[in-house]
């Protein structure tokens, strides 16, 4: 195809989605016959608009990206995404900041001197991927191919998991589970036998009474979540926060919990402890579906809203009412599960707390409680079965943590550091700054000086980049084809992402360094296809859909089909006794407690406040600190300050501090921001601030860093994940 | 003769800034410049606070000293629904409709003239919404002609309390905040 | 009170309004100054003084030509899009004041041009041609004179007045929206400019009694300083924060010091016993006059910029 044909594409694409998408195929037909290159010197006139989806975050929205005069001008929801509705959320839509980035990284890099000065030569990809698969041979030949580990977060990841899989290591592993989700999902697997997931599988658009308990919707901005949780406000939901902190979410609620940080637990028990004592729960959903109840409702007969007021600081009164709330509109009841949810190391209870609850109000499973996800049926692609690994995974060596599903990241690190139950060699690492990510920076930094290799594949110069040997620059998603988005949803569908304009320099797609790889390590079987789009195109056609028209759209959407026991999809929970366990006999053979016990958490030391953090509407953890867009947003985080603490230490708003940690780790100068939004005992701040990569111009120094001051976390002993509000803070005014 | 308004429900809006960050790509708007902003506005003592979240711009007045304060015509009202418009060709850059409004919607743009929000009179001609108004996640902005009795705005107006900006300042603003 | 966060930065918005540096006060001033040179002028002429002094009449005019081309050029250092000033001549916006102000100062051109051409001394004789004839031609009609002292008092009052309105026209900003701020600008605009006509006139006699309406302008802008205050302070709560801005607030020590006390009092006293012969005359009340009708311009800016009517937001 020639680039006057390509016109002609453009001319039926201005405007239209299908003629953009054709011109998009059509790109590729000159991508491959590399006509573009000849072609990028002049712009190509007039507006395209590319469906793709969104990858500021791991929610996934349908977008359309619109390229004017072949330059990327924006990028808007696409109205067929049953998850954007057609409206993405600031950082999606800020998306462009990203392709525009000017600290991007450029052209692979490989380490000068010691690891973390960040001293590089540039080197041309062959040089760069040669080096590495020679370091991987070796590892593989001395270590074992388990020596290997990856870490890798989001969609991208697909093909370099499939590389290492191939390679010979189980040990892949993300911070969303250890860091984020996972006790959320083991404590509803102990219940209900089935993960909340993501997209959680939450019906708070139904849902006549919602309870927040630290969800900062809002603040928050996963996506269909916060539009959800504005059509639940609009439809008058009761709305019930339970914040250590005023949030967004509080200043929308019918009734503010202001609990003590920690305590939540305790406020859970006492609200079943209510709703059991006054048979406020569901009778015919309990004796159906549970298993256990006469136990659970024995060991909570102790836990009264008069027992919880010391521990949380909430007036029993306002546990009662809630309480009763609650009841009124169960079965339309959601207590939200939260997502990232680990704070304390009691975390797995606390949420299998939250099932329980759920359980007595019987929302699982029904209308405005929680949906059965539903998906699209789409083989994966024939790959040849991986090498079997006889060392197994190296994470959770003998189940010291029964209850982990996932693989545990902080495990790998443990591993790494001890070199128990094998060392680990190599760790690869895709699109996760585990520096800011993990807890305890030190230990990383320690666990990756015992390292033979380590590779980092960003889009910027990262914190973790800078400790790398070989960091490999990827292009960014709205430049780049990434695997296809099977949603499990309210509906099923699935999504394409495709490029909108080329990467602006050497960058490269993780599916072509994963293939290049490949081919070095004699793996390139495991990759049969020359292409992406063949790649897609197969996936896509071995499920009996057109992969034109789904480039053409960005999503297709299956039928429409039941998601509530109501509607008649079959109550199933694959727990041990097939109910849901009120009591669960798996804990108590595990030496844990059947149901949920509470301990009260440690005080702050005097003249320390517990070091809170959560998210900004406008910044995606430690990933959008360098997109001049969303920096133009909000370029520094601060540290509230409860206004009367402020006053009592002198402080006022815009004050510059350092905070000083229970270890003695000072943080960077940070703005105090004294207000009337917080409780006296702990302060706050937005997480993913305070860079120290130098080549991070935009975001070097601009505020600080909460991940530098958890030094301290508390392990689950149910799954492994890590809690991180276990830290405490003073202030140092000298800044 | 259509009146452009803007109604906006701060129960809904979450100030995420989304509205802000849509204005900037939608309107090329430079770098450390904003044609809207937010603001959250908290009343009372911890734990019982109100706070209402207001997405503001230029309110479009129907009696912008902006506008009669210009002394070349550059500031003017745009024959389509009172719009409040700056004609950059216009403009001498002489900052007395920027110190004017009592809102300080307005700034000077880095290539001199004075810019602010247009109510993106560029799509509302093409019959689609403003930038921020399409973009908003929690649908809590709505734009129409309060002139046509069957416009959502207008009977938003009718059916909820609201408020404007600065009323004592005798500007009429048709940006609206339902409570 | 509300505890307020605002996310809007706008350069010159932001955390207070500052779109106007040095450029405004002074062109404020040498308006105003220019306008006293008028009015006095105008006097002289109009009480035929030109006969025995040229100064008032023929120097003073041209002194005030300079003056006003450097506020004028002052005020275009201002404008942020200087190529397009001459869009303020392409049309006569009747509720712009400063519209208004742009077609006034191409009247007073031509004013204080005729008012040079009333008497030329013999050195500027047969210089311009033209100038001469109609230099003899006016004064062959004495009442064209007479108008002409008129014309330069009326437009130099106006041209006076305008340098407040300028700004009290800008309601949004609370300090300046005050019907007093034009006496109060023409005001300081005479005082300044009769001290400077007693400072630099060659002619003993408008020496003095410049010296003595000096005098009168400087108590008179007491007066009126008191009466905007006062206004200020009866009027809404803005106005009143407003107005505590130069009492008590950030530009106080400003105020009272190099307005009110240097810039007024103390002069006054000096002159008073000068002009009943306690003391010498000397330059130091002009110079001080004048000075604090610049600080003057320089604080109601600032401090105006600096008053709103909404409650400003916390900024970090
Ligand atoms: N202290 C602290 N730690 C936390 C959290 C917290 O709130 N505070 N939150 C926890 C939670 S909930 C989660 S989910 C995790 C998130 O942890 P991460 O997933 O590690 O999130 P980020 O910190 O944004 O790191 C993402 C990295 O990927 C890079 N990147 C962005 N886009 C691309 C791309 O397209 N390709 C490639 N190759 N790289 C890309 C970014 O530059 C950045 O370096 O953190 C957990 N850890
Ligand atoms: N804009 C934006 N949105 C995001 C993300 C992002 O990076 N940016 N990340 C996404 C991801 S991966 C995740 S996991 C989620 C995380 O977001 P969420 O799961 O909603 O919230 P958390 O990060 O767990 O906790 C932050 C909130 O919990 C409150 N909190 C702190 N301690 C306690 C306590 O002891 N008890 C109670 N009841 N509340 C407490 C804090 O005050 C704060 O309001 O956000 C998602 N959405
Ligand atoms: S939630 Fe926002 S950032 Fe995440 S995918 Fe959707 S639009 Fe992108
Ligand atoms: S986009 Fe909507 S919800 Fe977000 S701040 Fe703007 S108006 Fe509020
Ligand atoms: S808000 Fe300000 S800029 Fe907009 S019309 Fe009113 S006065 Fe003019
Ligand atoms: S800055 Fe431009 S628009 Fe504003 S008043 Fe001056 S000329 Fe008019
Ligand atoms: S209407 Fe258009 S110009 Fe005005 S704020 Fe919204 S997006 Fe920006
Ligand atoms: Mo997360």
């Amino acid at each position: 195809m020639n680039a006057v044909s390509r016109r002609k594409f453009l001319k039926i694409g201005a405007g239209t989605v299908v003629g953009a998408a054709a011109s998009v195929g059509a790109l590729h037909a000159l991508q491959k016959s590399g006509a573009l290159n000849a072609l990028a010197g002049e712009r190509v006139k007039g507006l395209r608009k590319v469906p793709t989806f969104c990858d500021m975050c791991f929610w996934k929205c349908g977008a359309i990206a619109y390229v004017r005069d072949g330059k990327l001008w924006k990028v808007e929801g696409n109205p067929d995404d049953p998850l954007s509705r057609g409206r993405l959320c600031p950082r999606g839509t800020g998306g462009v900041g990203a392709h525009y980035d000017p600290d991007r990284l450029r052209a692979p890099l490989l380490r000068k001197n010691l690891r973390g000065e960040e001293q590089w030569v540039e080197v041309t990809w062959d040089e760069a991927l040669d080096y590495i698969a020679g370091k991987m041979k070796r590892i593989k030949a001395q270590y074992g191919a388990e020596a290997m580990a990856l870490f890798s977060h989001g969609i991208g990841g697909t093909f370099l998991k499939h590389l290492i899989k191939a390679y010979g290591s189980p040990n892949v592993s993300a911070p969303s589970f250890a860091q984020c989700r996972g006790p959320r999902d083991v404590g509803f697997r102990l219940t209900f036998g089935e993960d909340v997931s993501s997209p959680e599988r939450t019906d708070i658009r139904n849902a006549q009474c919602l309870v927040l308990i630290g969800s900062h919707l809002g603040e928050n901005m996963h996506n269909t979540q916060v539009q959800e949780f504005a059509e639940a406000v609009e439809n008058h939901a009761s709305i019930i926060v339970v914040d250590p902190r005023f949030s967004v979410a509080a200043s929308k609620a019918k009734f503010y919990l202001p609990i003590k940080p920690g305590t939540d637990l305790a406020l859970l028990l006492a609200w079943m402890n209510v709703i059991v004592r006054e048979n406020l729960y569901d009778k015919a959903y309990v004796e159906q579906y549970g298993f256990g109840f006469e136990p659970l409702a024995a060991e909570i007969a102790s836990y009264s809203p008069e027992w919880a007021y010391p521990e949380t600081g909430i007036e029993p009164k306002l546990i009662y009412e809630t309480a009763r709330e609650m009841a009124r509109y169960k079965p339309a009841t959601l207590v939200h599960p939260g997502r990232h949810v680990t704070w304390y190391g009691d975390d797995a209870q606390r949420s299998r707390a939250i099932a329980l609850l759920n359980a007595l109000l019987g929302s699982w499973g029904r209308k405005g409680g929680f949906y059965t996800p539903v998906s699209m049926d789409v083989p994966a692609y024939p790959y040849p079965p991986y090498p079997k690994s006889e060392k197994g995974k190296v994470d959770n060596p003998d189940h010291k943590y029964p209850f982990a599903h996932e693989t545990i990241t902080t495990g790998i690190r443990e591993a790494t550091l001890t070199g128990k139950p094998y060392p680990i060699k190599g760790w690869m690492i895709y699109a996760t700054n585990l520096l800011h990510a993990l807890p305890n920076e030190q230990e990383t930094i320690r666990a990756i000086q015992n390292l033979d290799l380590m590779v980092v594949v960003d889009v910027i110069p990262s914190e973790i980049a800078g400790w790398a040997d070989v960091v490999l620059p990827e292009s960014v998603y709205l430049e780049r084809h990434d695997d296809l988005n099977v949603e499990w949803f309210r509906e099923p569908f699935i999504a394409i992402r495709q490029p909108a304009v080329e990467s602006p320099h050497e960058q490269k797609p993780n599916w072509w360094m994963a293939k290049k790889l490949a081919e070095r390590l004699d793996l390139g079987h495991y990759f049969p296809w020359a292409t992406i789009e063949e790649y897609l195109e197969k996936r896509i056609t071995s499920a009996g859909l057109d992969y034109q028209e789904l480039n053409a759209k960005g999503i297709l959407r299956g039928e429409q089909q039941p998601i509530y026991f109501d509607e008649g999809v079959t109550a199933e929970f694959p727990t041990p006794s097939g109910k849901i366990e009120f009591y669960s006999l798996q804990l108590a053979e595990a030496g844990f407690d059947p149901v949920p016990k509470y301990s009260r958490p440690p005080e702050p030391p005097a003249g320390y406040f517990r070091l809170l953090f959560g998210r900004a509407p406008v910044h995606s953890f430690s990933r959008t600190q360098s997109n001049p867009i969303l920096m133009d947003m909000m370029d520094e985080n601060s540290i509230w300050v409860n206004a009367d603490v402020a006053r009592r230490y002198g402080l006022k708003t815009g004050d510059r501090v350092r905070l000083k940690n229970q270890d003695g780790v000072v943080s960077n100068p940070i703005n105090v921001h004294a207000t009337e939004r917080i409780r006296t005992d702990c302060v706050y701040m937005v997480h993913g601030f305070g860079h120290n990569s130098k080549t991070l111009k935009r975001a070097f120094g601009k505020g600080a860093s909460d991940a530098q001051l958890i030094t301290r976390y508390t392990t689950d002993p149910l799954m492994g994940g890590t809690g991180m509000n276990v830290n405490f803070v003073t202030f140092e005014t000298e800044a | 003769m259509a009146r452009l308004a803007m109604v906006i429900d701060t129960a809904k809006c979450v100030g995420c800034m989304d509205c802000v960050v849509a204005c900037k790509t939608e309107n090329n708007v430079p770098e450390g410049f904003n044609r809207d902003w937010i603001v959250q506005d908290v009343q009372g003592k911890f734990p019982t606070l109100h706070m209402e979240i207001r997405s503001e711009r230029c309110n479009h007045c129907e009696n912008p000293p902006c506008v009669t304060c210009c002394p070349t015509g550059a500031s003017h009202v745009h024959e389509y629904g009172g719009v409040v418009l700056v004609d950059h060709d216009r403009c001498i850059g002489c900052k007395a409709c920027v110190a004017s409004c009592p809102y300080d919607a307005r700034f000077i743009h880095p290539d001199g003239y004075a810019d602010k929000c247009t109510f993106c009179i560029h799509r509302v001609e093409k019959g689609l919404e403003p930038a921020c108004v399409a973009v908003c996640p929690t649908r809590c902005m709505y734009f129409g002609d309060l002139d046509d009795p069957h416009s959502t705005v207008r009977r938003l107006m009718k059916e909820r309390k609201h408020h404007t900006l600065l009323p004592e300042g005798g500007t009429k603003p048709h940006v609206y905040y339902l409570t | 009170m509300n505890e307020i966060w605002n996310s809007r930065t706008n350069p010159m918005i932001d955390p207070t309004l500052h779109i106007w540096g040095w450029e405004i006060p002074v062109y404020l001033f040498l308006g105003g100054l220019v306008a006293g040179f008028m009015i006095i002028s105008g006097y002289f002429t109009l009480k035929g003084h030109h006969r025995h002094s040229y100064f008032s009449s023929f120097y003073l005019p041209h002194l005030s030509l300079i003056f006003l081309s450097l506020g004028m050029f002052a005020l275009f250092l201002d404008l942020e899009y200087k190529l397009h000033v001459w869009r303020l001549y392409t049309t006569f916006e009747i509720t712009s004041p400063m519209s208004w102000g742009a077609w006034i100062l191409v009247l007073v051109y031509p004013m204080l041009l005729l008012n040079t051409l009333v008497s030329i001394p013999e050195p500027f004789r047969n210089r311009i041609r033209v100038f001469d004839r109609f230099s003899d031609w006016i004064n062959r009609h004495p009442y064209l004179i007479k108008n002409i002292g008129i014309w330069n008092m009326i437009v130099g009052a106006v041209l006076g007045m305008y340098t407040g309105v300028l700004l009290s026209g800008l309601a949004a900003r609370p300090l300046w929206n005050n019907s007093m701020l034009w006496v109060l600008f023409l005001t300081s605009g005479l005082s300044s400019a009769a001290a400077l006509v007693h400072l630099i006139s060659t002619d003993k006699v408008e020496r003095v009694a410049s010296a003595r309406a000096d005098n009168a302008f400087l108590t008179f802008e007491l007066l009126v300083l008191a009466l905007f205050i006062v206004g200020m302070l009866s009027s809404a709560r803005a106005q009143q924060e407003a107005v505590f801005l130069i009492l008590s607030g950030p530009y106080a020590a400003v105020f009272w010091i190099f307005v009110v006390l240097l810039g007024i009092v103390i002069p006054l006293i000096i002159q008073l016993l000068a002009v009943n012969h306690k003391i010498r005359h000397t330059p130091v009340a002009p110079i001080l006059v004048m000075a604090g009708g610049v600080i003057l311009r320089f604080v109601i800016v600032y401090a105006g910029q600096y008053s709103h009517w909404a409650q400003p937001a916390m900024s970090f």
